[in-house]
């Protein structure tokens, strides 16, 4: 059988899942027996070039782009992760979700004793930025997502299971004491 | 104003640890609590504003704006909508020309929504202006509102008379109704206040009493089923210089009622296990926490406390016993189920929002003031009464084996006898609604309120008992006609929601998360696998700190476990995806703001 190929984003995350996995340490080496990396920003590999297995996605969706590139793993992976609170609920992007966009916007860009050399009064609208969307959106509001991985962030040695447990078909363990979030 | 507020800071020497008897007082005497009122305790107290504005939030009955002449808190809990609180709502918004959430124009009605008033056995009902009134009905809902425009006061809209035994003490003078329909050992009539004090303590040393409390075998009354003797002995091995006795009489669970039966009938046998238990531990303090949905009780409770000072039930040299004092002050809430997690309880003694503090340590260690704390049932604190005077083998006679002596249940819902009966551990559901005079057409009882479990017929042999369905004793039955899912799943959800303290992600987040997959199936949009995530998700609630947040997705889970036929009823089966998300409405508003255009 040839090795599983897993892709991985970060979409509105801060790339804490991304660092936990690289957390695994000399396991990696392991990994990279065990699996192939397709898009993810560890291989800087931009644009898938073949159907993937793993999708692992950190963070959750608060722009356009942010949904068109999650859909995009959903059409290229068979099995879609959720990975930390982010992706799974929001996260802390997710916390001007109780306030109007167009308010955070203002307060962003033209209300905020911070905001000093923008004269022309503008919220940045050029053509080639991603649009923000009303809220943030947990990645399973957007595209059907199979799998959950909770923590901020899930530590290391449960990414590393979660994975084994897939690619292996094995049921995997949840003890209370990793689902930890303060 | 503010000088009123000076006299009542000073009643409080400042103090800022008695925060919340400061704020009940000023919020009872203007209607609210006014920025100038926060300025002036927080300069009194030496505390920041942000310190009193925290605490202010925190609370439900605690308010920065006026709430009207007459503030109206209209109990939502499941079996007041069962009972018609629906058409209530409709009279009193038709009759005040006012929306619940809001206050009059011209400031004379106010009307609010309030989690269980502990009042399930006569819904509906609503608290006015510190009044409860029960059986609302929409005609004496506008009897009431014409009333108040005629400017009564609210003992005036009382004219239904007064409810049963102490209920019409002069001191209580409230329409509430006892119901009290089977009794035991602690709701026992034959009992002569200040026995054991007299009798018995003066021949015991705190260990025996220890010992004896230890081989009843009696475990916490409120839900989680600690042994008693056992908390005592930690709390009496603890270093501390003061030591205090904490009882819990903060009932929130929706459906439980039975402490409030108890403080108005039993207040003596209460205050009695309190002294009992301040002999084992060591204790010179107590404090009574309340919750504010009883403060109709607080002059009866307050004269029931002088009484006992007055027969050398409480003070110095309690009973004759040379250097045994203690004595027992009230601490009302404001609002907060998450209160009667005991850690949170003694936070709020504290003056502080009721956040559930890490553990451990424990409260026997640190507890209040960071002083050694057993903060104990209302229930256990009466039946260690009977203990005492009984012995421990005579109370392991009552029960199971594992759950010994007697329960104190809180029974409503559909059924003919809904009120508060002491029955033995060991009884089965099945008996539980022959008892009450449950309709046989019941579809599922909830035991153990939102935190517990929803149960279908098939488990009705299952026992109430710490060894099968432990509870804190609320009972709600439903019969066939009700929707499950709509009226009570989701109320209970809702409930979670507004009750969360906040503090932990997971409490503060999932169940809303949860709320919504729920509303998503109820509307028709949901597919097979939401049942299945709702059930996934549930269990990250367990990383919560506290009880609250643990079991708020009880509700979900217990209902999918036992009634998955009603969810998949409602899901849509021809597609295994349904997000509803829509890309061009969801950036509408951005585009707006920023003015960009946008290239097809």
């Amino acid at each position: 059988m040839s090795k599983p190929v897993i892709a991985t984003t970060s979409l509105a995350g801060c790339f804490g899942c991304h660092m936990s996995i690289l957390d695994i340490d000399e396991k990696i080496l392991d990994l990279i027996e065990l699996v192939e990396f397709n898009k993810s920003p560890i291989d800087d590999i931009k644009h898938f070039t073949k159907q993937c297995d793993i999708g692992l996605i950190e963070g959750g969706c608060c722009n356009s782009e942010n949904i068109h590139v999650l859909r995009e793993f959903r059409e290229h992976c068979k099995i879609l992760v959720s990975v930390g609170e982010c992706a799974i609920m929001g996260g802390l992007p997710a916390f001007r979700n109780g306030i109007p966009v167009k308010e955070c916007l203002r307060e962003a860009y033209l209300l905020s004793p911070s905001v000093q050399a923008n004269h022309e009064y503008i919220i940045p609208n050029d053509e080639d930025i991603p649009m923000i969307l009303d809220k943030v959106y947990p990645c399973h509001e957007i595209v059907k997502i199979d799998y959950f991985l909770p923590g901020c962030p899930p530590r290391a040695e449960l990414i590393w299971e979660a994975l084994v447990a897939l690619i292996k078909n094995r049921p995997m363990d949840l003890p209370y004491e990793v689902i930890k979030f303060d | 104003m503010v000088a009123s507020v000076t006299s009542i800071l000073e009643k409080y020497n400042k103090d800022k640890t008695r925060l919340m008897d400061i704020l009940l007082e000023i919020q009872e005497a203007f209607g609210y609590i006014s920025s100038e009122a926060v300025n002036e305790i927080a300069r009194c107290c030496n505390i920041s504003t942000v310190d009193v504005q925290q605490t202010i939030s925190f609370y439900h009955f605690f308010t920065q704006k006026p709430t009207g002449k007459y503030t109206v808190y209209l109990n939502n809990s499941v079996v007041a909508n069962m009972m018609g609180r629906e058409q209530i709502k409709e009279t009193f918004e038709r009759e005040t020309g006012t929306k619940f959430g809001q206050v009059s124009e011209d400031g004379l009605f106010g009307l609010f929504d309030t989690s269980c008033i502990g009042m399930n056995d006569q819904e509906p009902s609503a608290i006015i202006n510190g009044k409860v009134f029960t059986n609302l009905t929409p005609f004496r809902v506008k009897e009431l509102v014409r009333g108040m425009r005629e400017g009564k006061d609210v003992e005036e809209l009382m004219v239904e008379g007064y409810g049963d035994g102490n209920n019409g003490n002069k001191l209580v003078r409230s329409m509430v109704m006892n119901n009290i329909r089977r009794k035991g050992p602690i709701l026992d009539d034959n009992y002569t206040p200040g026995i054991v004090i007299w009798k018995k303590l003066p021949t015991m040393t705190p260990e025996q009493v220890i010992a004896e409390v230890k081989a009843s075998n009696i475990k916490g009354r409120g839900g989680a089923g600690f042994p008693t003797g056992l908390k005592w002995e930690f709390c009496r091995r603890a270093k501390g210089d003061r030591k205090f006795i904490f009882c819990n009489a903060d009932e929130g669970e929706p459906g439980t009622f039975k402490d409030r039966v108890i403080l108005t009938e039993r207040p003596k046998l209460l205050f009695e296990g309190m002294v009992i238990a301040a002999y084992a531990v060591g204790a010179t303090e107590g404090i009574l926490y309340v919750r504010h949905e009883y403060k109709y009780l607080q002059k009866h409770l307050e004269s029931i406390l002088q009484g006992a000072r007055e027969r050398n039930l409480l003070g110095k040299d309690i009973g004759g016993i040379k250097g045994f004092n203690f004595d027992i002050r009230i601490q009302f809430g404001a609002g907060a189920y998450v209160c009667g997690e005991e850690s949170a309880l003694i936070e709020s003694a504290e003056g502080k929002r009721g956040e559930p503090r890490d553990r451990p340590p424990f409260p026997v260690e640190k507890g209040y003031l960071d002083y050694p704390t057993v903060v104990n049932n209302v229930e256990t604190l009466c039946a260690v009464v009977k203990v005492m005077l009984n012995g421990g083998e005579w109370y392991r006679s009552f029960g199971t084996q594992d759950s010994t002596g007697t329960k104190l249940l809180s029974v409503s819902g559909d059924c003919k006898y809904p009120g508060v009966y002491e029955v033995e551990w060991g009884f089965s559901v099945y008996d539980i609604l022959g008892m009450v005079g449950a309709t046989p057409d019941v579809q599922a009882v909830q035991v153990g309120g939102p935190s517990g479990t929803l149960l279908a017929p098939v488990e009705f042999r299952r026992i109430l008992g710490y060894e099968d369905l432990a509870t804190g004793g609320s009972i709600i039955i439903f019969g066939k006609h009700r929707d499950l899912l709509k009226d009570v799943v989701l109320n209970f959800t809702e409930f979670f929601i507004d009750e969360s303290c906040g503090s932990c992600s997971t409490c503060r987040i999932m169940p809303v998360v949860l709320r919504n997959k729920l509303l998503k199936i109820l509307n028709g949009k949901g597919v097979i696998k939401d049942i299945d995530d709702m059930l996934e998700w549930a269990k990250v609630l367990k990383a919560s700190r506290c009880g609250l947040g643990q079991t708020a997705a009880n509700p979900i889970v217990s209902s999918i476990k036992n009634f998955r036929h009603l969810y998949e009823q409602r899901v849509r089966m021809d597609t295994d995806f349904d997000s509803g998300f829509n890309l061009a409405e969801s950036v509408k508003d951005y585009i707006e703001a920023s003015g960009r255009v946008i290239v097809e």
